[in-house]
């Protein structure tokens, strides 16, 4: 049903080049979006040490205040909008049409663009380094008034790069999102109903449903604060009849629901490798698959509780409270049913299966830290504390980029052609759990004692859990070597991969590695089952046996 | 789970049965010593609202451990009994899901999450910390408010003036203005916050207790020391460039060591009070490349008694 949107295919280009111009095909686009993200990666977390080398003494000396304020805020920034969500739209580009058996994304160019805008936001915000006064210092939420103070006057500044960033960010991620949505509800193979769709889908089509809902909330949050900012608005400003806590709801009523955009997917990674690598099928399937949607509804209506101690009625306080606790539920059934999947399997402690179980340690840990933190009184406390930081690096570190390179670790043969190496690859599992548990651990004693974030210095006796938390980053500093060497040296000399390396089941498995260009062609397998039926010898797709005999042949003979 | 996904052998044999209850009676000994434990990861307790807090954040610490515990345990278990061995290519018994469990792993959570929420509820109904929507209609005297009812409250309120990097408390009707906060313990107390600049965040750890201040409106803030001492008044909301050397501190003392302090501050000469950020600053300019640009701070405000921020305090 796509031939007829899809341009007359040239022929194919294998060539490295075109992973470095405006290429339509959702394979390179994906791997764009990974290595753009990597290279962001190492420059937000080349912030994040010049972070913990000035918090590993209580004195502000590292750094001047005004450089340190600069650097978190950054760090925030990249590692939000050109690390994680590329990396996930990346994973989004390889994995969608491959497993759905389409040919490419439903709209190839809008997704090359969405694709091209993130390295130009990227230049834009890491040149905003360079422009006079440096960077946006008010912190990845940019509150008003302090985000519209403009200390030097000039009409090109840090914060105002920093705006118009974020709002192409949210441009090319609409953008995205129209795609990945459209291209799963449209461009399914022959017999895959929703409920034989696998979990990554569901996940995706959950969080990119998210996106379209609240982007549009956040953007037009964002425009209202750069006019404020360079052409003397008040939309925020009290003393012209603003209202600083405005921007707040406009910033968490899509901020909040990114987690989501940010962790579903990444739910739809565990659920897709649990099964591989305890050679069982996902326990409670449609219950997985509905859990997301449930976390959408309910992750729309959460927002307030970031500003419990903003100001906010009682009622609110108590209302989202009690929403923000109802996730929880959804979100548990997920967690049971990983623990249902592996219960009995036949566990294979893999490279991605370790980064996998230990994601999920992490994700429990900050799911106990985030019902604290949903309660008020409690809140009221450790909000705006390092327990906050603690709780939001488990979720995105521990978990979520935790279950990213499980993905890259299980996909990468798929994708590049070649097998990643298990010792280099358990080196770097052993670093990354140690360094994020030493390093985000420490952070919850220090927020409980009332240290508060973004702090450039400290009273004296939050020393000792700092320093801990310093020599934990500086491991997972180290922890990024291996992973890097990894994926260099078998990208070039890794041994060839076959089809299906890991015994997994899945359309992309019933594709050469890598795919050719347009996926199955014509011949898209129709689908007779669900997902996952590990240990129940029934095939995926009709005529399976002969699918894969015709690729090990292909194998055989190269 | 196995006893649900074995039909042809027992469930569970009494050994392991024994075995499972008392991994679990471990279990619910290590959750309830974390929670006796969680009150010695917070600061002293020095208001009316702190126990309650401590209490709350105690019982989630003890549920959260068993939960955790809970977790860790299967995945350890698994890690342990259910790996393949090796050479071993075969796939698992193709278990598909078991309704039953579902239902009750949804019903067990909702109910657990509800009843730490009413719990919660609870406490933040007795505390009445109160926010400026409630500000606005503020009318209403019956409100709990800090622990206390409202018609305890002094009829003065202190004013708490929030700057770019200063803070100054004002006593009006003794005419007294100082960067110390001083209070008298056990009494209720009421603030009255305002912000000259930018938003920050009234936070004293000891007393469990923050507020963010938001230019352009007063916010009504209520509390009740309980304990004798020198504590942190810390900006929790980001507020620029010298944020985190917005610190004041709040010596809380008896009745009679406090009326003797507001007399005897009364008296004193108006001088220029701390700021940390000033002197800083100050010291900046000497220098040749001092870093990005930054707000200059307000001069510190005039008061009559400076106090100190550098004294050894409780939390």
């Amino acid at each position: 049903m796509t031939s007829a949107t899809f341009p007359p295919s040239p022929p194919e280009n294998t060539s490295w080049s075109r992973y470095f111009g405006f290429n339509t095909d959702a394979k390179v686009i994906g791997i764009q979006y990974i290595v753009t993200a990597f290279f962001f990666f190492l420059i937000g977390g080349l912030l994040a040490m010049i972070i913990r080398g000035e918090l590993i003494t209580p004195a502000a000396d590292l750094v001047d205040r005004t450089v340190y304020n600069g650097i978190y805020t950054m760090h925030g920034t990249i590692m939000l909008f050109l690390f994680i969500f590329p990396v996930l739209n990346g994973l989004n580009n390889l994995l969608i049409p491959t497993m759905i058996g389409a040919p490419d994304m439903a709209f190839p160019r809008l997704n090359a663009v969405a694709f091209w805008l993130v390295p130009i936001f990227g230049a834009l915000l890491i040149g905003s380094f360079f422009v006079p006064g440096g960077p946006a210092y008010s912190g990845w939420w940019s509150y008003p008034p302090v985000s519209t103070q403009n200390p030097l006057g000039h009409f090109i500044n840090g914060q105002g790069l920093w705006i118009t960033a974020v709002a192409l960010s949210g441009v090319s991620s609409i953008m995205g999102a129209l795609n990945f949505v459209t291209t799963i509800l449209r461009m399914r193979a022959p017999g895959m109903g929703f409920f034989r769709m696998p979990v990554f889908c569901w996940t995706a089509l959950a969080a990119q449903s998210l996106q379209l809902i609240g982007l549009p909330a956040l953007t037009g949050g964002a425009v209202m604060l750069l006019m404020d900012l360079s052409f003397g608005t008040s939309f925020y400003q009290p003393e012209g009849g603003g209202d600083p806590v405005l921007y707040q709801h406009f910033f968490w009523f899509y901020s909040h629901p990114a987690v989501y955009v940010i962790i579903l997917p990444v739910f739809g990674i565990f659920s897709e490798l649990f099964p591989v690598y305890s050679r069982k099928p996902l326990f409670g399937y449609v219950y997985v698959c509905l859990a997301s949607f449930i976390i959408v509804a309910l992750g729309l209506v959460v927002w307030v509780h970031h500003m419990f101690p903003s100001g906010v009625a009682q009622w609110m306080r108590n209302f989202f409270m009690f929403s923000t606790m109802l996730i929880a539920v959804p979100t548990g059934v997920k967690v049971f049913a990983w623990l249902g999947t592996i219960w009995r399997g036949k566990l294979r402690l893999t490279t991605p299966m370790l980064f996998c179980l230990g994601g999920l340690f992490n994700f429990v840990f900050a799911g106990i830290t985030g019902i604290m933190l949903a309660t008020v009184p409690v809140d009221i406390h450790v909000s705006n504390t390092y327990f906050v930081v603690g709780h939001f690096h488990y979720v995105i570190y521990g978990a979520a980029v935790m279950g990213i390179f499980a993905a890259i670790y299980h996909w990468f043969p798929k994708f590049i052609g070649r097998m990643p190496y298990e010792g280099l690859g358990k080196v770097h599992f052993l670093f990354t759990f140690v360094g994020a548990n030493l390093n985000f651990l420490p952070m919850h004693p220090l927020g409980l004692m009332g240290m508060p974030r973004r702090v450039s210095s400290y009273d004296p006796e939050f020393a000792f859990w700092n320093v801990l938390a310093s020599l934990g980053a500086f491991l997972l500093g180290v922890s990024i070597i291996p992973f890097l060497l990894n994926m260099v040296s078998s990208w070039v000399r890794g041994p060839k991969a076959p089809h299906n390396p890991w015994n997994a089941i899945g359309l992309e498995w019933l594709l050469p590695s890598p795919p050719p260009e347009d996926n199955f062609g014509e011949h898209v397998p129709t689908v007779i089952a669900r997902p996952y039926g590990y240990g129940t010898g029934e095939p995926l797709v009709e005529h399976q046996a002969e699918i894969e005999n015709q690729l090990t042949l292909q194998e055989a003979s190269a | 789970m196995s006893n649900s996904s074995e039909r042809s052998r027992p469930p569970i044999s009494s050994a392991g049965l024994a075995g499972l209850l008392a991994w679990i009676g471990v279990l619910v000994a290590l959750s309830w010593w974390m929670a006796q434990q969680s009150y010695s990861w917070l600061p002293v307790q020095a208001s009316t609202a702190a126990p309650l807090v401590d209490g709350l954040f105690s019982f989630e610490t003890g549920i959260g451990t068993f939960v955790f515990g809970s977790v860790v345990s299967v995945m350890a278990w698994v890690l342990l009994k259910h790996r393949a061995e090796k050479y071993d290519e075969s796939d698992a018994e193709p278990i598909e899901g078991n309704t039953r469990l579902e239902v009750i792993w949804t019903v067990i959570p909702l109910l657990l999450v509800m009843a730490i929420a009413v719990y919660a509820m609870r406490v933040n109904t007795k505390l009445g910390v109160l926010g400026p929507m409630e500000h606005i209609h503020l009318a209403n005297p019956v409100e709990d408010q800090g622990g206390y009812a409202a018609d305890r409250l002094p009829a003065e309120q202190v004013e708490v003036i929030a700057r770019q990097w200063s803070w100054e408390f004002r006593y009006p009707s003794a005419n007294v203005s100082t960067t110390e906060l001083h209070l008298p313990v056990d009494q209720p107390v009421s603030f009255r916050l305002v912000s000259d600049d930018v938003i920050h965040g009234f936070y004293i750890p000891a007393f469990r207790l923050k507020q963010d201040v938001i230019p352009g409106r007063a916010i009504n803030f209520n509390l009740t020391p309980t304990r004798e001492g020198r504590y942190r008044l810390r900006d929790s909301q980001f507020s620029g460039t010298w944020f985190a050397a917005n610190q004041a501190d709040v010596v809380v003392e008896s009745p009679e060591a406090y009326q003797a302090w507001l007399k005897n501050a009364a008296s004193q000469p108006l001088q220029p009070g701390l700021s940390d950020a000033v002197i800083e600053y100050g010291e900046r300019k000497q220098l040749k490349n001092p870093g990005w640009a930054t707000v200059p701070p307000a001069p510190p405000p005039q008061v009559n008694v400076p106090g100190s921020n550098s004294l050894p305090h409780d939390a």
